[in-house]
């Protein structure tokens, strides 16, 4: 992204506390889980800036006593052919955020897919159901302190 | 926009009503009796080991006579767990994993994941890796267009394209046998460059299979696409409005069919696809007819970039010198003792890049295949998100197969083209 379209960026979200960062060149907004819905709606909506894909979701758990976990999305204009990608920080008892598929419909797979992995809340989600584990797992296979070989009996076997 | 999709599932949902057989589910009365045998809506079970879903992908399709109501993808049934495994495996380890996510071109997947690393210790390869990678990249992609194309035209009930397409396609396997030692899981690539240089002997052989290879698929295209039974059953066949198909966030063929000609190669351009001249093939009926068009466009356009890279290669290293970053070669393990030591560091602690995360993607046949990589410091990766292609575009699979008829969804898969083992992860 040029640095005058950054501007751009930064002065269309003015009304917003976000901590701009990068990953490996491209931007990174690091937006509070309260404004997420409206930075998104403007993000998208705005003719100037036309990010109008939303390719990813990435969930992270950091594994620290505050702020555990992070979503990082991963925003395209098919237009301007610019990345950006935003960053929230989540709460590390009950991580919690509003769902994007309110803003971009492919949103849904991928926090079906956060939520699956890595235990994280989508509020007003239409479908919030597991994606690769069977309904019946108790457990979020991609935490940090969830153990590689897996935990012995986690998945019930039918009964003989 | 973005509710209209699932909005629309949902109404639909309460929009129907609930026959007997529901009814009486629902308040367990087996004394249920039909007078009219089509006085019910079915629920029909596609899969996971349907031949037609390309792997264990498993739909279940609420049927109206034969009209498709809804579609309810179901995945899950290959998945492995390959993100948690990468926070176990140093970057070395990983890339014979790479391999199994979408296994029809594991050369591509070999090649994103090594750029991925790259990016993240800041490492810039030779030219002629450079060269070496985009011809594998590119025979994966014709390797998967070939099988796509074959089995969709397969799907509708003509077998002879699809064995002459596994024809050609068993040549690019051939190809990797003497390129890289190994037919399907290749592990070609390594950090830094690629295992081992090729051979004038298998550029030659390379240079014979691209020359051969427009003549045997013009041979295919002639049996397929003047067939009016093929054009019948593609065309208009799985529509999805271009504004959907951004909305979804499609990649690859099923976007460039909708006439957006969005390709990563020309858009940010990797390893040395801006020296070579190509073009992006777009259709705007976003059908699988023009799905399939794309892919054989594709084809096309990638035996043209083949011929290119053939004549470009230059001479010179293969693999970038850094030796405390970069796995040294055998021989020079085995008689120095500054390579030793860089090898048992590398096998036993891995590269080290520094903290930090990086995304990297590249186009690969099913569109954006990217690596989303957070290093802590040390020798494995604290995340590595893979972001597959198969998987977002399989979000389109329910939109499109909405108010279809029973015998186009495996046209409307076929045309999709998922790959499960990248689907599922």
């Amino acid at each position: 992204m040029k640095p005058e379209r950054l501007e751009l960026l930064k002065s269309k979200l003015q009304n917003f506390t976000i901590n701009y960062t990068e990953v490996n060149g491209t931007p990174a907004l690091y937006i509070t889980k309260e404004n997420i819905i409206d930075v998104c709606k403007i993000l998208k909506s705005d003719n100037d800036l036309k990010f109008d894909s939303l390719l990813d979701a990435i969930s992270v758990d950091w594994f620290e006593k505050k702020d555990r976990f992070e979503m990082i999305y991963n925003l395209t204009s098919i237009d301007n052919n610019e990345r950006i990608f935003l960053k929230i920080k989540l709460d590390s008892k009950a991580p919690a955020m509003q769902s994007l598929t309110q803003v971009w419909g492919s949103a849904n797979w991928y926090e079906r897919e956060a939520f699956d992995m890595m235990g994280i809340d989508f509020i007003n989600h239409p479908d919030l159901r597991r994606m690769y584990m069977p309904e019946e797992f108790e457990y979020y296979p991609l935490r940090k302190d969830f153990p590689l070989m897996g935990i012995p009996d986690s998945i019930p076997l039918p009964n003989k | 926009m973005s509710n209209t999709i699932y909005q629309e599932l949902q109404d639909k949902d309460s929009d129907i009503k609930k026959t007997k057989i529901l009814q009486a589910l629902e308040t367990e009365d087996l004394s249920v009796q039909f007078t009219d045998s089509l006085d019910n809506e079915m629920v029909l079970n596609m899969g996971p080991q349907h031949p037609a879903t390309h792997g264990v992908l498993r739909l279940l399709v609420s049927l109206d006579g034969e009209t498709v109501m809804k579609c309810v993808p179901e995945l899950g049934y290959l998945h492995r767990g390959y993100e948690k495994l990468a926070e176990s495996c140093t970057y070395h380890e990983f890339i014979p994993h790479t391999d199994r996510l979408d296994y029809l071109s594991p050369m591509a997947n070999n090649v994103a994941y090594a750029l991925a690393v790259e990016k993240l210790i800041d490492l810039e390869i030779p030219e002629r890796g450079k060269y070496i990678r985009v011809i594998i990249a590119e025979l994966a992609r014709i390797q998967s267009h070939l099988l796509a194309m074959g089995a969709l035209v397969m799907d509708i009930g003509a077998i002879t394209p699809f064995l002459w397409a596994i024809r050609e396609r068993e040549k690019i396997l051939d190809l990797y046998d003497v390129i890289c030692g190994a037919r399907f899981t290749t592990s070609y690539t390594r950090i830094g460059g690629v295992a081992q240089d090729v051979t004038d002997e298998s550029l030659a052989a390379t240079k014979v299979f691209v020359d051969e290879f427009s003549a045997n698929l013009q041979e295919i295209r002639n049996l397929v696409e003047r067939n009016k039974i093929f054009i019948e059953r593609c065309e208009g066949i799985g529509y999805l409005a271009k504004e959907e198909c951004i909305e979804l966030g499609l990649t690859g063929p099923l976007l460039r069919a909708c006439g957006v000609s969005r390709d990563i190669r020309k858009d940010a351009p990797y390893l040395v696809y801006d020296q070579l001249d190509f073009r992006v093939p777009t259709y705007p009926d976003s059908d699988c007819l023009a799905r399939y068009y794309v892919r054989v466009e594709e084809l096309v356009e990638s035996t043209n970039i083949l011929k290119q890279c053939l004549e470009k290669i230059p001479k010179g290293p293969h693999t970038a010198l850094q030796s405390k970053k970069i796995l040294p070669k055998k021989e020079r393990v085995y008689t120095k003792m500054e390579e030793l030591i860089h090898d048992f560091m590398i096998i036993n602690f891995g590269v080290n890049p520094p903290k930090g995360e990086s995304y990297t993607a590249v186009e690969s046949s099913k569109g954006e295949l990217g690596f989303y990589t957070i290093s802590d410091g040390s020798g494995n990766p604290w995340r590595m998100k893979i972001r597959s292609p198969s998987f977002a575009n399989l979000q389109a699979l329910a939109p499109m197969m909405k108010n279809c008829m029973i015998s186009d969804t495996v046209v409307i898969i076929g045309s999709v083209d998922p790959v499960m083992g990248e689907a599922d992860k």
